[in-house]
């Protein structure tokens, strides 16, 4: 967001992955340009994730591309993962850590400003692993943030959380966006999905079965599969 | 912080690892002697040791072994002196060329060591050959060393004074342990048996139970130590000049006399006679 | 043989500051923690690798480690001996009958099970840990600091049943250090020598002595790692 060359529009073609004979994901071609929150929303088992896993490098694809616009191995991209890693170690030496590992200077200043940017200075010290739910998802993301990433994979942010931490989360995300960070994220909930995105991405069964501008498909989804996952959340 | 801290713990290890190894290398100056267990376990070198070092400056490292160990380990080289008692074994050493010169040290002798009760029936017998046939007869437990050392050598030889074959004659009476001296005692302590023992390591024994000597006395029972320096030409790292001087110092007036002062309760132990003629 | 007079000897010792017992004692704890330390040189960084690296023939390696856990020590000394005996192939070094000998006989005992303890361990913990040192570019090799750190507590314990092996063993330290008097006698062998001069109520004197401060050592280090694992989680 502030580098010369950008690594994105990010373009995914054809994109498949088989594990045990089964293929996860079919086909998925979409292009993501810079700026903006895009949900990647659909029922269990859709590919949601694995998408995500796909495009940071966590998984090798079965079969198709991504392509960055400035290339590979820029590591201009971080995740959330669904369920955060906390090391074994304070808040604060958690972003270090991560800054360290990818070489980025500064990174005890970077920390506490990470901290203190999501109101977590008071718990810098606190061993992560003790942190509440809420909290180590926050620290999660503050410490993705403090690697300064183009692009953030955010991997269902709030899946286990009460409103409240889900509130913070949510305030976290959208003003990361509003500096200008590019946000792809799955969520299962379609009122996040809503609040927080402009462009939707729906998978169904490892396709992706539709891609609009968020107001036009919670309005009038053109697929049937995602006027009955709509319909269903409404009945729900 | 984190590279760093590692870095640095491993440094700190390093350097603490140096430390303990350094302090081998460190050592003035030695010598190394392989003894025998007799020697040790009778406390002599205790006794020996300070008025040597105190003399030469030198300071002997004694591993002690069963006699035929010990010249083993003469032989690989990784002994300067070797200190023994077993007359065949150490000229057979020197034959092969692993040792220079063996000189007579000193003696002492091998007593019947065996329970109270003496389920054989030899107690004051003088005539070891004797006793041992009717341990045989009896089939009364007894103890060998069965180690390969110069009391076991010794033990082998009774055996064939008495007219037993013991490869033949033995039974479950006859218990081979394979170990030292002490651990041959306190087996014997043990099983209530009998045993063949170094006088100077009986003395020296704490853990008696009902055991006492029954036979003592027999010409045949007498025990020489010999005191070889490992052959140069075999092991050029050899000591020569150091391992000999100890040889010089024990087989010497002052060697001799320090020897037979070792006393327990009064008692002597070991009987120097270097300056015998074929001891 | 009453264990009054074994426990009244273990008090005087302690209590009489006698040198020659001071030397021994501070010879068992250098041979021993040097051996320990020196594996953990080794071991730790070997079996964190073996946990997260796959390779052609790991799993013989893990058993190979896993197996000599329960190397007899009389086997390892062996070794070692016929290694450093002047006739062997590092003779010239002229480490036999030294604790230099005695510290790699230990070391290689504690070794497999500094290996295996680690191994096990680090594989559960990058298990957890893979996805997200992965996303940070730290895969292979790359990944070990994180994991050896992370895991210093649970890996303490792997030292912990490292230095209790090495500490209680004689048969390694006998052959190769040849229990010297004032130079390579440690608490073991002195108790063994103790015991073949029949004198038991000195030797099982030392033998407590030498169960008071493995116990001690024992406390120290689990009450460190309790207050650590706490912090850490």
């Amino acid at each position: 967001m502030r580098d010369s060359v950008s690594i994105l529009p990010l373009a995914v073609e054809g994109l498949s992955f088989m594990a045990d004979g089964k293929r996860l994901l079919d086909d998925v071609s979409f292009t993501l340009p810079r700026g903006g929150v895009t949900a990647i929303i659909g029922p269990n088992g859709a590919g949601k994730s694995l998408t995500l896993r796909l495009c940071h490098g966590l998984l090798a694809p079965g079969a198709g591309t991504i392509s960055w616009q400035a290339g590979t191995g820029l590591r201009r991209h971080a995740m959330v993962l669904q369920r955060p890693v906390m090391l074994r170690r304070s808040a604060r030496a958690n972003i270090a850590h991560a800054l360290h590992a990818l070489a980025i200077p500064d990174a005890a200043r970077r920390a506490d400003a990470a901290l203190t940017r999501f109101g977590l200075a008071a718990l810098a010290d606190r061993p992560a692993r003790l942190l509440s739910g809420g909290e180590q998802q926050r620290l999660a993301i503050a410490r993705a943030w403090a690697q300064a990433p183009e692009l953030l994979f955010l991997d269902e942010p709030s899946s286990h959380l009460d409103p409240g931490a889900t509130r913070q989360i949510e305030e976290m995300i959208a003003a990361m966006a509003a500096e200008g960070m590019t946000i792809l994220m799955t969520t299962h909930d379609l009122g996040q999905a809503r609040r927080l995105a402009q462009r939707v991405l729906f998978f169904n069964r490892g396709r992706l079965v539709e891609d609009a501008p968020a107001d036009s498909f919670f309005t009038g989804p053109a697929s049937p599969e995602a006027q009955a996952f709509i319909a269903g959340d409404l009945l729900w | 912080m984190l590279t760093r801290r590692s870095l640095l713990t491993a440094g700190f290890g390093l350097a603490l690892a140096a430390a303990a190894l350094a302090p081998a290398a460190a050592q003035s100056r030695f010598i190394t002697v392989s003894s025998t267990t007799s020697t040790t376990d009778s406390g002599l070198f205790e006794h020996l040791l300070p008025a040597f070092k105190a003399r030469t400056g030198i300071e002997v490292r004694v591993v002690s072994q069963g006699t035929g160990q010990a010249l083993d380990t003469g032989r690989r080289g990784d002994a300067d002196v070797v200190f023994v008692h077993a007359r065949a074994q150490e000229a057979q050493f020197v034959e092969e060329g692993f040792g220079v010169e063996r000189k007579p040290v000193m003696y002492n002798d091998f007593v019947l060591i065996g329970p109270k009760a003496d389920p054989a029936g030899i107690r004051g017998t003088k005539d070891i050959a004797a006793a041992l046939q009717a341990i045989q007869a009896r089939g009364a437990p007894f103890v060998s060393r069965g180690d390969k050392s110069g009391t076991h050598a010794a033990e082998l030889n009774l055996w064939k004074a008495a007219g037993i074959t013991i490869e033949q004659a033995r039974g479950p009476w006859y218990r081979e342990i394979g170990q030292g001296m002490g651990a041959a005692l306190n087996t014997a302590a043990a099983m209530n048996a009998y045993v063949l023992a170094d006088r100077a390591t009986w003395l020296n024994f704490r853990n008696r139970g009902e055991l006492e000597i029954v036979v003592e006395g027999d010409g045949r029972l007498f025990n020489q130590y010999g005191v070889i320096l490992v052959n140069p030409a075999k092991h050029p790292h050899v000591k020569k000049a150091d391992g000999q001087a100890f040889i010089d110092w024990l087989t010497g007036p002052e060697g001799q006399k320090t020897i037979a002062d070792y006393r327990i309760n009064g008692e002597q132990l070991f009987f120097p006679n270097a300056g015998r003629p074929g001891a | 043989m009453d264990l009054s007079s074994a426990f009244a000897s273990a008090f005087s010792l302690i209590f009489s500051g006698d040198p020659q017992f001071l030397q021994i004692v501070g010879l068992s704890l250098r041979v021993t923690l040097s051996a320990v330390l020196l594996a953990a040189l080794i071991g730790l960084p070997l079996g964190a690798l073996l946990a997260v690296v796959r390779f052609p023939g790991r799993s013989a390696v893990i058993v190979l480690a896993n197996g000599l856990m329960g190397l007899p020590p009389v086997v390892a000394g062996l070794m070692v001996f016929l290694l450093l005996s002047r006739s062997g192939p590092l003779g010239p070094l002229g480490w036999l009958f030294s604790p230099a000998a005695m510290i790699m006989a230990q070391t290689l005992l504690v070794l497999p099970i500094v290996i295996a303890l680690t191994r096990g361990a680090i594989e559960e913990m990058w298990g957890e840990y893979r996805e997200h040192l992965t996303s940070l570019g730290l895969t292979g090799w790359r990944a070990i600091p994180t994991l050896l750190w992370d895991g210093r507590f649970v890996l303490a314990t792997g030292l912990l049943a490292g230095f209790g092996r090495a500490s209680a063993e004689v048969g390694a330290v006998l052959i190769v250090g040849g229990n010297i008097a004032g130079h390579t006698r440690t608490m073991t062998t002195a108790i063994t020598l103790e015991t073949s001069k029949g004198d038991l109520p000195l030797a099982l004197g030392l033998g407590l002595v030498l169960i008071a401060l493995t116990l001690a050592i024992n406390a120290a280090a689990f009450g460190a790692s309790r207050v650590g694992a706490r912090f850490a989680g």
